[in-house]
């Protein structure tokens, strides 16, 4: 009999499925995560059965709202909306019997929107104590399909619609599409990590892409107050925003660099300003890190991108701090950057005009090659250590919540 | 988020943008807000006490402009205002001629209007301005043809006060219609930065139409006025239940009006002592500055250029001192800056360091004071900064 009581999602967990003995947990947290995202409407149940999480929601909840809601979740590989037929005390041609009916109805709906042609069936036997066999399952429900809605031919090679029947325990599902989600781990599956957040195109990438492999983000801005503007932050706070669709709540660090730029433009030579900066940056993340549970360092660097992204300045970079940092846009092109944040919904608010406003501290000619030893040289200067406590000290801390 | 300034003091020199609301005007809101919140087309009391409301306050605006109520029709604001003014004129006088003239520092509810009026098939003409933001009426005159149904020319700039020559242009253009035998063009000026801060009556400018804004004179955002001179008529902008004489449809906004009305009958006419005593001072105590506003301009507008300086910066850093001033220009390389100055010829480092001080009846010499103090500091924080990053 099929369950119109309720609507039927079943979402499955790609990789999570390979990861051998820890699968168990993995899944738990993936049912966690999704019970957590769909927290707020009310009637829905979240259950993991067979290697399977079946999503049960009241039938006026629009099917939109949940596929874009769970297919947001890290370690979910694809949704699937599907049609649940209980063949509890049917006999096996009883059982399909039904099941025959159900994918008729499903099909007469598909004709009726798509005005397809041909179709294909592809079953699966979940249930190896269901006596008729995966390829036998297909045949019959086809040849329902065929009885039921005279218009159909079938094509196994490129059928117009493919349906897919999954024959369980005292259930037989049956669905049309398989939403691809975004796939990666569960977050909190993989430890957390802090990230230096600007205003730019990059960053809130590379945010997605750790969160995506399961890792827990706190973030860092910089800013210049008075030389950048306040709608600067403003900024940084709409694209912590988006980034909790994907990464839950979120706390940014907020610093004032200004002291330190100050100290730097007079007393260190005007070409290494760049590099000299993004030392400091560095190990006030580090701290604040260290200060915060996070095992490493993420930046939306890429290699060659600008001056101080030069393999020769990463190296200078890195040589500030002791914690790994993470790059995870290292490889790629501005292009792709650009095409994931559009897809993850951060690109319009990143190209706004406010970014870092101020030039009053970028040289004419930074310098692609820095010596460490020239660098700190000129770092010797300054009282590194006395800036540094300083401006962990003036942190201002923001939390962002998610919308929904 | 950021520490804000110490101490109290609080110096709004930003009126060119916005003013305060006057105390009346918000009771004279509230008040038709709670008690005369009837639909002024009704015919019960509650809506005959709306329609009052709105008559008194059309008299009342109509006798600061020195003009007469029915010659007054209440707008959104100077945007609509200006709208309404460029395309009726435009769509009622579009048949005896194609050519419209405005000038290069309009208000964008200008500009834009006649970018369209590009597309519409007429025949543009803006003038451009001198270094002063002034315009020449020769230039004027050499544009003026025949064939000319439109001027539009503001009274006062926004960004630099520059006065512009209105009564001139309208005698010019009557002289030129009666010397031709032609229909006047019609006359339309931008007051909105003029009301209240000069002494002039919508007669003596010879202007046909004239825009004016609520919100700049301690009214309320939302609310302007058109003054179409009587026997002018050009076409409506809103068309729907025949509000305003049929001429600007659409629910009377009773609140705005009411507190139109309220700042409209407090207007006085200032002698903006404290704008003077700031030019004063920072023309004397703060070196490499230039003026752009002109000499004889608005008293109210104080456009400085302090070079070597980023205006956004020290707009930042006058904020948390609890002073708010306005940049034209941005800070961001790919923004060309105040597209007023560059019709001015101004250079990119003047541009940059652009500030404007907007000044209302109520700013303070003392207000003065400590904003020249405050400049001083931060005009040589920041040349101090940044002369160091570029001598290495």
């Amino acid at each position: 009999m099929l369950n119109e009581k309720e609507n039927v999602y079943i979402v499955r967990c790609g990789e999570v499925a390979l990861k051998g003995q820890n699968k168990p947990y993995f899944e738990r947290m993936l049912v966690q995560k999704i019970k957590k995202i769909l927290k707020g409407t009310e009637g829905i149940s979240v259950e993991r059965t067979d290697g399977l999480i079946f999503v049960r929601t009241p039938l006026d909840i629009p099917r939109e709202d949940i596929l874009k809601r769970v297919g947001r979740v890290f370690g979910v590989d694809s949704i699937s909306p599907a049609s649940e037929v209980d063949i509890t005390g049917l006999n096996a041609d009883e059982a399909l019997a039904e099941a025959g009916r159900v994918a008729v109805e499903i099909m007469n709906g598909i004709i009726a929107s798509k005005g397809i042609k041909t179709f294909k069936i592809e079953a699966r036997r979940a249930d190896k104590a269901f006596p008729v066999e995966s390829p036998q399952i297909a045949r019959r429900i086809g040849a329902s399909v065929l009885k039921g809605c005279k218009v159909l031919k079938v094509d196994v090679h490129e059928p117009d619609a493919l349906l897919f029947v999954n024959v369980r325990r005292n259930y037989v599902y049956i669905y049309e599409q398989k939403i691809l989600a975004f796939g990666g781990l569960p977050i909190g599956t993989n430890g957390k990590g802090l990230v230096l957040l600007s205003g730019g195109i990059d960053s809130p990438v590379a945010s997605f892409m750790m969160a995506h492999r399961g890792m827990v983000l706190e973030a860092v801005h910089y800013h210049s107050y008075p030389y950048t503007s306040e709608r600067a932050w403003e900024k940084v706070k709409d694209l912590a925003q988006i980034l909790t669709l994907y990464t839950g709540r979120l706390r940014i660090h907020s610093i004032n660099l200004l002291p330190i730029q100050e100290q730097i433009v007079q007393h260190c030579p005007e070409d290494e300003t760049t590099i000299l900066v993004r030392r400091f940056m560095m190990r006030i993340a580090e701290r604040i890190a260290k200060d915060n549970g996070c095992m490493m360092l993420i930046t939306g660097e890429n290699l060659g991108q600008v001056a101080s992204q030069t393999a020769e300045a990463l190296v200078v970079t890195d040589a500030s701090v002791s914690l790994p940092v993470m790059r995870p846009l290292i490889g790629m092109d501005k292009t792709q950057i650009m095409d994931i944040a559009r897809e993850i919904g951060t690109f319009e608010t990143s190209i706004q005009p406010y970014e870092d406003c101020c030039t009053v501290f970028l040289p004419k000619h930074p310098v692609t090659k820095p010596k460490l030893e020239k660098i700190l040289e000129s770092e010797s200067r300054l009282d590194c250590e006395a800036l540094i406590e300083a401006a962990v000290a003036s942190e201002e801390i923001s939390i962002i919540y998610p919308d929904e | 988020m950021r520490a804000l300034f110490l101490g109290n003091m609080q110096v709004y020199l930003d009126n060119s943008a916005t003013t305060r609301p006057r105390q009346q005007a918000v009771k004279a809101a509230l008040e038709a807000m709670e008690s005369s919140y009837g639909n002024p087309s009704t015919l019960y009391r509650l809506g005959l006490d709306a329609e009052k409301i709105v008559k008194a306050a059309r008299k009342t605006v109509a006798a600061s402009l020195g003009a007469l109520p029915e010659e007054i029709f209440f707008t959104s604001g100077g945007t609509e205002s200006n709208n309404t003014a460029v395309f009726g004129a435009w769509e009622s006088r579009k048949k005896q001629g194609k050519r419209v003239i405005t000038t290069a520092v309009e208000h964008p509810s200008v500009l834009n209007c006649f970018e369209e009026l590009k597309r519409r098939g007429a025949d543009v003409v803006v003038l451009p301005v001198g270094r002063d933001g002034s315009l020449d009426l020769d230039v004027f005159r050499a544009a003026l043809t025949e064939d000319t149904v439109l001027v539009s020319v503001m009274h006062v700039n926004n960004e630099t006060g520059a006065i512009f020559p209105v009564r001139e242009i309208g005698r010019i253009i009557k002289e030129f219609a009666a010397q031709k035998g032609i229909a006047k063009p019609l006359l339309h000026t931008d007051c909105v930065q003029s009301y209240g801060k000069l002494q002039f009556k919508a007669a003596d400018l010879g202007a046909d139409l004239i825009s004016v804004s609520a919100h700049k004179v301690h009214g309320l955002k939302g609310t302007g006025a058109l003054y179409i001179k009587k026997g002018v008529h050009i076409q409506p902008f809103m068309l729907g239940g025949g509000q305003e004489s049929g001429f600007r449809s659409g629910t009377e906004n009773v609140p705005g009006i009411a507190a139109f009305g309220a700042a409209a009958g407090l207007l006085r006419i200032s002698d903006f002592a404290a704008r003077e005593h700031l030019k004063k001072r920072l023309t004397e105590e703060i070196p490499d500055i230039r003026i752009n506003s002109p000499e004889d301009g608005c008293p109210s507008v104080l456009n400085v250029s302090f070079l070597g300086c980023r205006a956004e910066v020290l707009l930042h850093m006058l904020e948390q001192d609890g002073i708010y001033v306005s940049t034209g220009s941005a800070c961001s390389s790919k923004d060309k800056g105040s597209r007023v100055l560059r019709a001015m010829g101004l250079s990119a480092e003047e541009i940059e360091g652009a500030v404007r001080f907007s000044f209302c009846a109520d700013n303070t010499v003392e207000e003065a004071d400590y904003v020249v103090e405050r400049l001083k500091a931060h005009t040589e924080g920041q040349r101090r900064l940044r002369s160091a990053f570029r001598r290495k």
